[in-house]
């Protein structure tokens, strides 16, 4: 048994080469996942609705986008009406219906059914074919996926920190970092195979060059891995507890890496400092950082934090993809842990994505850190297919600030006295 | 069931000037939470009026989505205090949270004086729902009280 999952998958993720083995597990994962969506459609009597445009389509009610000016002012007095409130009021009650921030925190919903049972809400009884299916995926995925999968992410992680804490005993030097380099790809291509993961990468030759900042949108631990498979980075995160605390300060050993703790002040200048060391240094690995701050459900781009865009140098902007048709990589970190989130990686068909390496921007001369954080986001969302959005990622958890108020309160008034005939 | 600070956690909601008038709407008299169906009922004001339904129910209770309850709704939003009536205090407050620190006392207070002498017929000072319907017949009050879902 081991004997043949080292041979298969270990051997060749250590050389850099594929088997063709996962080309052919997608190619059956594809046909089963169409001819279950056909039963499906079969299934349910009444004729099925076109399927929207887009998947992003509009959402569940139709907006009506006028601005606040011309509705306002459309009204048959330019001043003050009881109409007025009619805006606000609808505006707050599409805002309760279906807000555009809110939804992003938790998984996408999928469009057809794709045999995980969390991804149906309501699951009716269509068919016993297809719940057949249902059951032997059930079984394939758990019994038979989910063992190979845990063996591998095992030897992966293992050997990550194994690997690492030797080569951190080395003294500092090129030896050290050509290891290093060896000891991170190798068992990031491990852990990707333990997840099935199927990953196109694009634009290869706009790939982050040494003393470059990378960013990329984030929508889940995987990301740093995912792009770890392609190329050695400096990494810069969240300091965590249990299992990945520990792999966390093993990496660290051996690759400068950064980690540090969210809340404290000292360490925020801190990153802000080696940043800027490290883009001065050209020697060193491209340091990759996720601007948006927390995890994002894929698909849309929130606010990018600007201290990354202050440094200068030059940044590498990545888009990340994932197709949520094979498994779901949104993290939603209020709702489960770091292991009951690997276990669900772990039991889904697959983890496929697309990675577009974008062209590197560099920032304007008259142009603010802020502007230039929206320049490189538009361009990482345009790429991925992913809508933008202007609200911050820490609305998570926090609450949103006072001055957005201020100026809808603002934008009210100038209207008031420029129409209207006041005192 | 919901509480205050769920809505509150809705940042297009948070940053309504009239939000929090808003919320409150749902939660019945001195009561802190609200379930489902108190959640619907309030939900339906907003339902579009449909032309097939005017004519069937005419003897059953209004449906919350008619135009007078509509209103019924947007009055409510101005009666802080529930007594049926908008007075010119209340009028000053409602219009205080929509312009925030952006004009005078003195300005508002203009404002809210020329608008209830304009609406005001019986001469309390104060308007009342009939009143209230009266100033806005013109308006198109079923486009702009009303969300549509699509299919």
């Amino acid at each position: 048994w081991l004997a043949g999952v080292l041979g298969f998958i270990v051997l060749p993720s250590a050389l850099g080469i594929s088997l063709g083995i996962s080309e052919a597990y997608m190619w059956v994962l594809v046909k089963t996942l169409e001819w279950a969506t056909i039963r499906l459609q079969k299934g349910v009597k009444k004729p099925q609705p076109q399927m929207p445009q887009t998947p992003t389509a509009n959402g569940i009610i139709e907006r009506d986008e006028t601005p606040m000016e011309k509705e306002i002012a459309r009204l048959h007095r330019a001043d003050f009406e009881f109409s007025h409130i009619f805006y606000f009021c609808r505006k707050g009650f599409e805002a309760i219906v279906e807000d555009e921030v809110t939804q992003r925190f938790s998984s996408e919903e999928l469009l057809s059914w794709n045999l995980l049972t969390r991804t149906n809400v309501n699951f009716h009884y269509i068919s016993l074919r297809l719940t057949v299916v249902w059951v032997i995926g059930v079984i394939v995925r758990y019994c038979f996926l989910l063992p190979l999968r845990f063996t591998l992410a095992a030897i992966g992680i293992t050997s990550m920190i194994v690997g690492t804490t030797v080569v951190g005993q080395l003294p500092n030097g090129s030896v050290k970092n050509y290891l290093s380099e060896v000891v991170h790809l190798t068992c990031s291509r491990i852990l990707v195979r333990a997840l099935s993961g199927t990953i196109h990468y694009h634009n290869k030759e706009n790939r982050p060059q040494k003393g470059g900042i990378c960013v990329a949108n984030h929508t889940s631990p995987i990301d740093a891995i995912i792009l770890t498979n392609d190329g050695c980075y400096a990494m810069v995160g969240q300091v965590h507890g249990g299992l990945m605390g520990v792999i966390q300060r093993a990496t660290v050993k051996a690759c400068p890496h950064v980690w540090f703790e969210r809340s404290e002040i000292k360490d925020r200048h801190l990153v802000t400092k080696r940043l800027r060391e490290h883009v001065a240094d050209k020697s060193k690995l491209p340091i990759l950082i996720f601007p948006e701050g927390t995890c994002i459900n894929n698909t849309s781009v929130m606010m990018f934090k600007k201290g990354s865009f202050e440094i200068g140098g030059t940044i590498y902007p990545v888009a990340i993809k994932y197709d949520p048709q094979f498994g779901d990589a949104f993290w939603n970190s209020s709702k489960y842990n770091i292991v009951s989130y690997l276990l669900r990686i772990m039991t889904s068909w697959a983890i496929v994505c697309n990675v577009w390496y974008l062209p590197p921007m560099v920032r304007k001369e008259d142009e603010d850190a802020v502007q230039f954080a929206n320049r490189v986001r538009s361009a990482i969302a345009r790429q991925g297919g992913l809508t933008e959005l202007p609200w911050d990622g820490g609305l998570k958890r926090a609450k949103v600030k006072d001055t957005f108020k201020e100026e809808q309160q603002k934008n009210y008034s100038k209207m008031l006295v420029r129409n209207g005939s006041i005192g | 069931s919901l509480s205050r600070e769920d809505f509150q956690r809705i940042p297009e909601l948070a940053i309504n000037p009239l939000g929090d008038r808003i919320i409150n709407a749902f939660f019945p008299e001195g009561e802190d939470q609200v379930n489902f169906r108190g959640f619907m009922r309030t939900l339906a004001h907003f339902r579009p009026i449909e032309d097939n339904e005017k004519s069937k129910d005419q003897n059953g209770p209004e449906p919350l989505n008619s135009r007078s309850n509509k209103l019924h709704f947007a009055f409510r939003l101005y009666d802080l205090d529930k007594d049926d009536k908008i007075s010119r205090d209340e009028l000053l407050q409602v219009l205080r949270m929509m312009v925030g620190v952006n004009i005078s006392d003195e300005q508002l207070g203009s404002i809210a004086d020329r608008t209830i002498q304009e609406a005001d017929q019986d001469g309390d000072s104060a308007i009342s729902f009939a009143e209230f319907v009266k100033v806005l017949e013109k308006v198109d009050v079923e486009q702009k009280m009303s969300i549509r879902f699509l299919h």
